[in-house]
């Protein structure tokens, strides 16, 4: 029987309730009257700490407590994708349907809708042996997204006694699985897997393959592999958002989950509305096809802010397991590190830095620890991967502070957002002096061999050159343009051109939002054939000033929007043109 | 059947303990009848076994250990609104205080109001025409956002709300608009500015006034904001207008969040501010939106003036990652003279890209938009360099970027106050500014809007 015990103190989102001996650590509650829903996070005796998902207003003492026996658990399996969840999988638009526009307390619903039939094809037939997180058939959940039915983790071994294709629900016995020992286990579409416990997998990778983002910034200076970590700290205004929405919407991933994390519901809605409308590059469907959101915005209860992002690595995981690509994308984990404060400071914990609880590192590395490249279980030995993006909200935009210092520590590669180059309208505002990736060496086998021999070299070049620029930048500042020789007057020229032409990145532009990783090199190349051939002009006496001024440079400028159908041919034509117009200004004779 | 308790045991700064009580919820009124009968309110912060922690909302002086009574009334702070709260002023706690009829009121509703479900909100994309260049030409402003102004002591802050007010209107609809004013703890000179601008223009009958002054108790700020809203929140979703919400000062709220923060002996965040300050103020600014089911909207500018005008305060700080942008007022612009002295480039409206462009404001807007504002950054740094190396180092094309950013000051932020320029106003004197670089600078604008907007020589 389930155990009942009764609230005796409320303060916030925290009950401490009484006559609770008999339950376990993170058991599932119902609180009160209306039944919200909570999750025991501390025991003492006979009293239980429950951190309510739900706003607490109106109850109190001598109100019933039930535990469910079950941690909190999230629902898997065909009808995740295009859905929106709050932190604790409740289908935002099945509660509009239920209650309206607002949300209204002690309303829940199935994350998977139970009366939808969904058509489950075989892939393994009567006899055939199978184990844990093996496929044993398909759905065809959305319309770029095969949904693979696995034998769930810690299934027992065993032989297929019955299976059949046809349609069903997903609570429905799709296959019937005979153990060794002669007992029988049925399958269904969908699992429940408890969010604050990883899913298994049989072997971790090391990251070998880029995550391709068609970000010039990203894929070209500061990669991410597949499977990799990431952090995006920046100010308020600093463009995080948009950086993340465009992760979201061009990563060559098979599966994007977005968690909306303790941020503003507008931008939610945003993605809601836009990512039905918006064409995956690869698959020319809609992104909505492959997008799961959590959205559990500011003015939504913290402590379900804090589950949220397990809730959305545990669908990732989900998917990984099938032998997908997965990303998740959480804006942002200092509104999650937050609610933990939150419940710390309630549950009068002794407060480490900055009132932050003194795990609030461990638990940071626990979530990006889920996301890998992996061998997926199953005995087909099938890689799935999961990268892991977070932004960090940092106070006042200093990373000193505890959040963006703990999650330097664990991720690979960090996207430092400058609130000056957004004042310039410099977007994405990735300041290149000071943001890194860990991953450009792995990498770089990967892209010489898959783009072009030289994208190492070029992109360090890149790099190079912007570090020069800061450094001259210094020396204008004192003496002014004039004390420069023409070649470092050059090296000026090509680094403005790099940071117009090449890393500002128009997220809205038609051609410019999603660069391929050949136009990305293409450009680069253009750019610094223009450095070559100018420093060769200057060499045979043409005019720093005159190369600075070329109308060819207009034409550079818009090469990044020129439709990836015709770059090559215009990219050519500008080259030629360059060539014409710097010939003009060699002095003749020389 | 409603019972009274005699057995408040502590009173400390606005907090006040009260034990063997018996069925008190969390978050519940509470009505404490004072020795001569007077009634004032508070409200549950804590239900500790048989003891609640409650927190005043007006001042403890008077209140008296033996004989003030306490009640809960069984349900949570409401405000009662009605249709005719239109043109009516009302205090910190949602009274009507000007002496006018007694409301009959149509229902009452909670003032922490509920989340709106982030699936049933629409997208915010309706330009608004403020008249102000820097606003609707670089920061635009659309139906259902939150944008904030951050101010800094002595700066004119309150002008330009006023302006908005008065100038605000979407292009080609004279639907139903109303104004609530929540004054957070400002001066009655302040309020009264408001107050008279909105008589003088005859704004004032579409607008509902909720007033908390400077010498009003500090904790009743803490309400304030939210009966504003609540009230809001009927007019836009009940009635279906478009209201725009004007909160001024939110540092006076923070302030008040302190003070019962420190009170409770929380563990403080940043500068003394609680740890749940984001979350709270969240609460007040997710209030704004447009939301399924009804045609109205809030859009709310909330005034903070900025300490030190330290943009990474916490109050600006945090409020500017909920909100949807901000207008930052620049003391360099004020005493140059230019009026309103909008900081131009650390100010954002993250809404605008859904707001403008064919058939919302214009097709060269989001070109003319960005190009302004690289053009003027550029033209910034070539004065800051200017000023150190003396004009002679500049190249000839930074001269004319330095130029641009004069001339961008003079006419295109300084405005004025009562200046009221079209959308179109301010995009043509966007190309006329422009006009002042080589055209082949306009590398933000598509080259078939150069090709049609570029003034003539």
């Amino acid at each position: 029987m389930s155990t009942q015990g009764t609230v005796y103190k409320v303060s916030g989102p925290l009950v401490i309730a009484e006559g609770m001996r008999t339950a376990n650590m993170f058991d599932v509650v119902h609180v009160g009257p209306k039944g919200l829903i909570g999750e025991i996070i501390e025991m003492h005796g006979d009293r239980a700490s429950v951190q309510v998902y739900e706003e607490t207003a109106g109850i109190g003492r001598g109100d019933a407590v039930v535990s469910t026996d079950s941690p909190l658990s999230v629902e898997l399996g065909p009808g995740l994708i295009g859905n929106i969840y709050d932190g604790i999988q409740r289908p935002l638009e099945k509660l509009r349907e239920m209650a309206g526009s607002n949300l209204t307390k002690g309303i829940s619903a199935s994350a998977l809708d139970r009366d939808r039939v969904w058509h489950f094809d075989a892939t393994v037939s009567v006899g055939a042996p199978v184990s844990a997180g093996d496929i044993i058939g398909t759905v065809q959940e959305s319309e770029v997204m095969l949904h693979r039915i696995l034998i769930p983790p810690k299934s027992p071994k065993g032989k297929i006694r019955s299976i059949t294709s046809g349609d069903f629900k997903v609570e429905d016995t799709v296959a019937l699985v005979e153990t060794d020992d002669g007992s029988v286990y049925p399958v269904r579409m969908m699992q429940k897997w408890p969010v604050r416990i990883a899913r298994p997998y049989t072997e971790k990778l090391p990251p070998n393959e880029p995550m391709v983002t068609g970000q010039r910034n990203i894929d070209s200076l500061f990669p991410i592999s597949s499977g990799g970590t990431a952090c995006v700290p920046g100010p308020f205004g600093s463009g995080k958002t948009v950086v993340q929405h465009q992760l979201a919407k061009w990563s060559d991933v098979d599966l994007v989950v977005y968690i909306g994390c303790g941020e503003r519901g507008n931008e939610m809605t945003d993605v809601l509305r836009e990512f039905p409308e918006i064409k995956d590059p690869r698959t020319g469907k809609t992104l909505m096809e492959r997008t799961v959101l959590i959205a559990n915005t500011s003015d939504m209860p913290v402590a379900a802010r804090e589950a949220s992002i397990y809730t959305g690595i545990t669908i990732a995981e989900y998917y990984r397991d099938m032998g997908y690509s997965v990303a998740v994308i959480a804006d942002s984990t200092s509104r999650w590190a937050e609610a933990l404060r939150e419940m710390s400071g309630r549950l009068e914990e002794m407060p480490g830095e900055e009132g932050y609880p003194a795990y609030l590192t461990s638990r940071l590395a626990q979530f990006y620890e889920r996301a890998g490249k992996v061998i997926c279980i199953g005995s087909d030995r099938r890689t799935g991967s999961l990268s892991a993006i977070g932004a960090v909200s940092p106070p006042g935009g200093d990373i000193s502070e505890p959040v963006s210092q703990a999650t330097l520590r664990i991720v690979k590669v960090f996207w430092g957002l400058d609130s000056a180059l957004a004042y310039r309208r410099h977007f994405p505002a990735i300041n290149w002096l000071n943001s890194y990736s860990l991953y450009r060496d792995r990498l770089a086998g990967w892209f010489s061999q898959n783009v072009a021999r030289d994208w190492m070299d070029q992109t360090q070049r890149c790099l190079k050159t912007l570090q020069a620029e800061s450094a001259l930048n210094e020396i204008v500042q004192l003496v002014g343009m004039d004390a420069l020789s023409p070649s470092d007057r050059m090296t000026l020229e090509i680094s403005r051109s790099l940071r117009e032409d090449f890393l500002q990145q128009d997220a809205l532009g038609d051609n410019d939002s999603y660069t391929p990783l050949d136009k990305q090199h293409d450009l680069l190349a253009l750019i610094f054939s223009f450095e070559d051939k100018g420093r060769a002009a200057i060499a045979r006496g043409a005019d720093i000033e005159a190369i600075s001024e070329l109308p060819v440079r207009e034409e550079i400028g818009r090469a990044k929007a020129v439709p990836y159908e015709e770059y090559r041919k215009v990219y050519a034509e500008i080259g030629a043109e360059l060539d014409k117009e710097l010939e003009a200004l060699v002095p003749a004779g020389n | 059947m409603i019972r009274e308790y005699k057995t408040i045991e502590e009173v400390a700064g606005p907090l006040m303990l009260v034990r063997r009580v018996e069925g008190v919820k969390y978050d519940e009124l509470g009505e404490i009848v004072m020795p001569d009968g007077s009634v004032r309110r508070c409200r549950v912060l804590e239900v500790n076994g048989s003891d609640v922690l409650v927190q005043l909302f007006e001042s403890s002086a008077g209140i008296n250990l033996s004989q003030s009574k306490v009640r809960f009334t069984g349900h949570g702070v409401e405000l009662a609104v009605s249709p005719d709260m239109l043109g009516r002023v009302f205090n910190g706690m949602g009274e009507a205080v000007d002496g006018g009829a007694r409301l009959i009121p149509e229902k009452s509703l909670d003032i922490n109001g509920t989340p709106i479900n982030p699936s049933a909100r629409y997208y915010p994309s309706e330009f608004i025409q403020t008249g102000i260049s820097t606003i609707d030409g670089l920061n635009t402003l659309v139906r259902g956002q939150k944008l904030p102004i951050f101010s800094g002591s002595g700066l004119p802050h309150a002008n330009l709300a006023a302006q908005i007010a008065r100038q605000a209107k979407v292009l080609g609809s004279e639907s139903n608009f109303a104004v609530v004013f929540a004054a957070v703890g400002i001066t009655f000179e302040e309020a009264d500015f408001f107050i008279s601008d909105f008589r003088r223009t005859g704004a004032i009958g579409r607008t509902v006034l909720f007033i908390n002054l400077a010498s009003d108790p500090a904790i009743e700020r803490i309400s304030t904001p939210r009966m504003a809203l609540t009230a809001a929140e009927y007019l836009a979703f009940d009635l279906n207008m478009h209201v725009l919400v004007i909160i001024t000062d939110i540092t006076n709220y923070a302030e008040a969040l302190r003070e019962v923060s420190a009170a409770r002996r929380e563990v403080p965040g940043r500068r003394g501010y609680p740890g749940y300050m984001y979350t709270d103020l969240a609460s007040l600014y997710e209030r704004a939106g447009r939301k399924m089911g009804s045609d109205g909207s809030i859009t709310m500018i909330p005034i903070l003036t900025m300490p030190e005008d330290d943009k990474t305060h916490p109050i600006p700080d945090l409020t500017g990652y909920i909100t949807e942008g901000q207008i930052i007022l620049s003391r360099e612009m004020y005493r140059k003279g230019y009026l309103p002295p909008v900081d131009v480039l650390p100010s954002l409206s993250r809404l605008k890209d859904k707001g403008i462009g064919p058939g919302r404001t214009r097709e060269d807007h989001s070109g003319v938009m960005n190009q302004l504002f690289s053009s003027y950054a550029r033209g910034r740094e070539a004065k800051e360099l200017m000023v150190v190396l003396g004009e002679s180092a500049l190249t000839p094309i930074e001269r004319l970027y330095a130029e641009f950013a004069d001339r961008f000051e003079e006419q295109y932020i300084n405005q004025g106050f009562y200046e009221n320029r079209t959308i179109e106003e301010t995009l043509d004197l966007g190309w006329k500014l422009l006009s002042i670089l080589p055209r082949s600078e306009m590398k933000r604008i598509k080259p078939q809007f150069v090709e049609k907007y570029w003034p003539g020589d």
